[in-house]
């Protein structure tokens, strides 16, 4: 009995489209493109800021500094702080797509299983109790928490036989606890709130190559991680058993995809705090142009993110000269109403 | 479990062959050894030994609950047997390295989720996996299969269309696809009609047949009895999470085990269509003044 697919009236509705350039060769291009406006955008952090700088200094603190004034700021602050965003940027990118992707929910964001809220509490704590004062002070806390955090989230969600809804409740519920202590922290603190507040807000302003030199191990880890799990990911979205079946191992997938988004989003976080609505946004319109592939949504997002978190950062630099507005204000101002078209024109796609 | 598709089949026609059980047959790269079955302790099968022919189109029926679909999902290594083993090739499926497992054996399971907006080209191509490593992402070959198995299933034409768009039976389709891609000697469907209406339940099965005639070993879940004797080589019926018979449909299927199996009165005559068994309910006693009418039937044939 052999099949002949065309004597049953099946409507095969419309022919495939005409093989125009090939999918894949349109994300490549699209990759290139958005690689570009991040070298735009870098180069802009190292120009513009609270101090004028003519181009041609700029170039000289970057090459031949001599130790003006513009080249201290060039050097010591302008090159770190763009760093720090271009690290910091890629990180809460990956975070959030290998966040959305372990849920399977594309409204997650990195800090949705309690990294955040741990490497916060830490960080009061530190401020609070242990008189820490120094960023690079914090970023060892913020990644304990974080880590200590994770730890426990994974194993309230059921370890081995976690789900993703188990998951996404156990981190919702540690969140709430840790905030009950971050801000009973801040309030008997008094001191310490001002401190805390402005890392809260989330701000690449204390950059320095130290804070640099300490995170970029850690998320060149997560990078790494984030990159090796985005194929058992992929599988891993096509329901349990089918996973299985392709010869996945999800309870491995998801431990290590929970390690990635401790080790990028925990790093981040230490550094400039919890700017999670990059982490948000970013992936979720990714996935607008390259589909649900992770092999290509993972460095779309890396690439994408930073773009994002310095164009804000250049932007926060510039409009109240010579003071500045954090980031993480500028991002959600600029990123919220993008994200109410993006989901709003989905809605519209999907009726 | 799931809504019912169709009622029985026409009636009329004498009785059909009466065997007993079939010989066990012994050569099987897949195989269960007395196996217990259970979760979370609830046991649901017991002592269950069961051999898939090689080349066969072996197919479990049985009423719902009976433990059909826990039997597939422990030869698909989804479900690890609390007593006895499951054999792939000689070797413990458990004891295996899940991609190897997954070059040899492909499964369809009941519940798959389609990603948003994914199209059907990535999603067969995701059958790949078992295939590729860290280091061998894509190549020309994976291409190749996908685009094969895209055209044995007769999906091509919809390759750049996204899977959320498509009708339940092409949405089935492409799911057998990417089960295809997998290149696996050896492919387990649970349930792989259910929900689907009848032209398209026929389209799938065809499809499933065609497969094995070219050389796939499948192992079916099925609902409905007569598509089962229709199509299948090797017939599985269990009741009760025990196994009632095993064999050729035409060597098992009698009466007496319809009703053993299911509790229904019936006959089995010979399909005019295909000369397989064909289980027919007896038609219902007129117990009172309501003489029964015979109840409407839809035909099995395509």
């Amino acid at each position: 009995m052999l099949v002949d697919h065309n004597s049953p009236p099946v409507p095969q509705e419309g022919a495939a489209p005409p093989a125009a350039p090939s999918p894949n060769a349109r994300r490549a291009a699209g990759l290139l493109l958005a690689v570009a406006l991040l070298v735009l955008v870098t180069a802009a952090s190292v120009a513009f800021g609270a101090r004028t700088v003519p181009p041609g200094h700029v170039l000289h603190g970057l090459f031949h500094s001599t130790g003006t004034d513009d080249d201290v700021v060039i050097r010591d602050l302008r090159v770190p702080r763009t760093l720090l965003g271009l690290l910091a940027g890629a990180a809460l990118g990956m975070a959030g797509a290998c966040m959305q992707a372990l849920t399977r929910n594309p409204l997650a964001d990195p800090g949705l299983l309690g990294v955040n809220a741990g490497a916060a509490a830490a960080v009061v704590t530190a401020i609070g109790f242990f008189g820490v004062t120094s960023l690079t002070g914090y970023v060892w806390f913020a990644l304990a928490g974080a880590a200590a955090v994770s730890v426990l989230v994974y194993v309230i969600g059921g370890s081995r036989s976690a789900t993703p809804v188990r998951l996404a409740l156990a981190g919702t519920a540690v969140t709430a606890l840790l905030q009950g202590w971050t801000s009973a922290v801040e309030l008997t603190h008094g001191a310490a709130l001002d401190r805390i507040r402005f890392w809260q807000v989330g701000s690449l302003a204390a950059a320095d190559v130290g804070t640099v030199r300490h995170m970029a191990p850690f998320v060149a880890a997560g990078v790494l991680l984030a990159l090796a799990v985005a194929r058992p990911l992929g599988a891993l979205a096509l329901g349990e058993d089918t996973a299985r079946g392709l010869g996945a191992r999800p309870a491995l997938t998801r431990l290590a995809a929970m390690a990635a988004v401790t080790l990028l989003c925990g790093a981040a976080t230490a550094a400039c705090g919890p700017i999670v609505f990059i982490g948000l946004v970013v992936p979720h319109a990714v996935r607008r142009i390259t589909g649900p592939d992770m092999r290509w949504v993972l460095p779309y997002a890396a690439v994408l993110a930073p773009v994002l978190l310095l164009g804000a950062d250049v932007i926060g630099r510039l409009v109240t000269r010579p003071a500045e507005l954090q980031v993480g204000i500028v991002t959600a101002v600029l990123g919220g109403p993008v994200f109410v078209a993006l989901v709003r024109r989905g809605k519209v796609a999907a009726l | 479990m799931t809504p019912g598709i169709q009622p029985p089949a026409d009636s009329a026609g004498p009785s059909g062959p009466g065997l007993a059980s079939g010989p066990e047959v012994d050569s099987g790269r897949l195989r269960a050894e007395a196996v217990t079955l259970a979760y979370d302790r609830r046991v649901v099968a017991e002592d269950l030994s069961v051999t898939v022919p090689d080349g066969s189109f072996t197919v479990v029926v049985g009423p719902n609950a009976c433990g059909k679909s826990t039997l597939l999902r422990a030869l698909a290594r989804l479900l690890r047997p609390e007593r006895g083993r499951v054999l792939l090739d000689g070797q413990a499926i458990g004891s295996l390295p899940a991609k190897q497992v997954a070059r040899t054996l492909g499964l369809l399971p009941q519940t798959s989720v389609a990603p948003d907006g994914i199209t059907v080209a990535d999603l067969v191509a995701r059958g790949r996996y078992p295939h590729q490593g860290l280091l061998r992402q894509w190549s020309r070959h994976d291409e190749r299969v996908v685009a094969e198995s895209m055209a044995a299933t007769g999906v091509s034409a919809l390759a750049g269309r996204p899977v959320d768009e498509l009708s339940g039976g092409q949405r089935q389709r492409v799911w057998i696809a990417m089960a295809l891609a997998q290149q696996t000697p050896l492919l387990l469907l649970d349930e792989p009609t259910t929900y689907l209406d009848i032209q398209h339940q026929i389209e799938v099965l065809e499809l499933c047949a065609d497969l094995h005639e070219r050389g796939v070993t499948l192992v079916a879940v099925l609902h409905d009895l007569n598509q089962a004797a229709r199509y299948a080589t090797h017939l599985i019926a269990m009741r009760d999470g025990r196994i009632e018979a095993q064999g050729p449909p035409a060597a098992i299927l009698t009466a007496d085990l319809v009703e053993r199996v299911f509790g229904i009165r019936c006959r089995v005559i010979e399909d005019p269509e295909s000369g397989t068994p064909l289980v027919v309910p007896a038609a219902r006693r007129p117990t009172g003044a309501n003489a029964a009418a015979a109840r409407p039937a839809d035909s099995p044939a395509p």
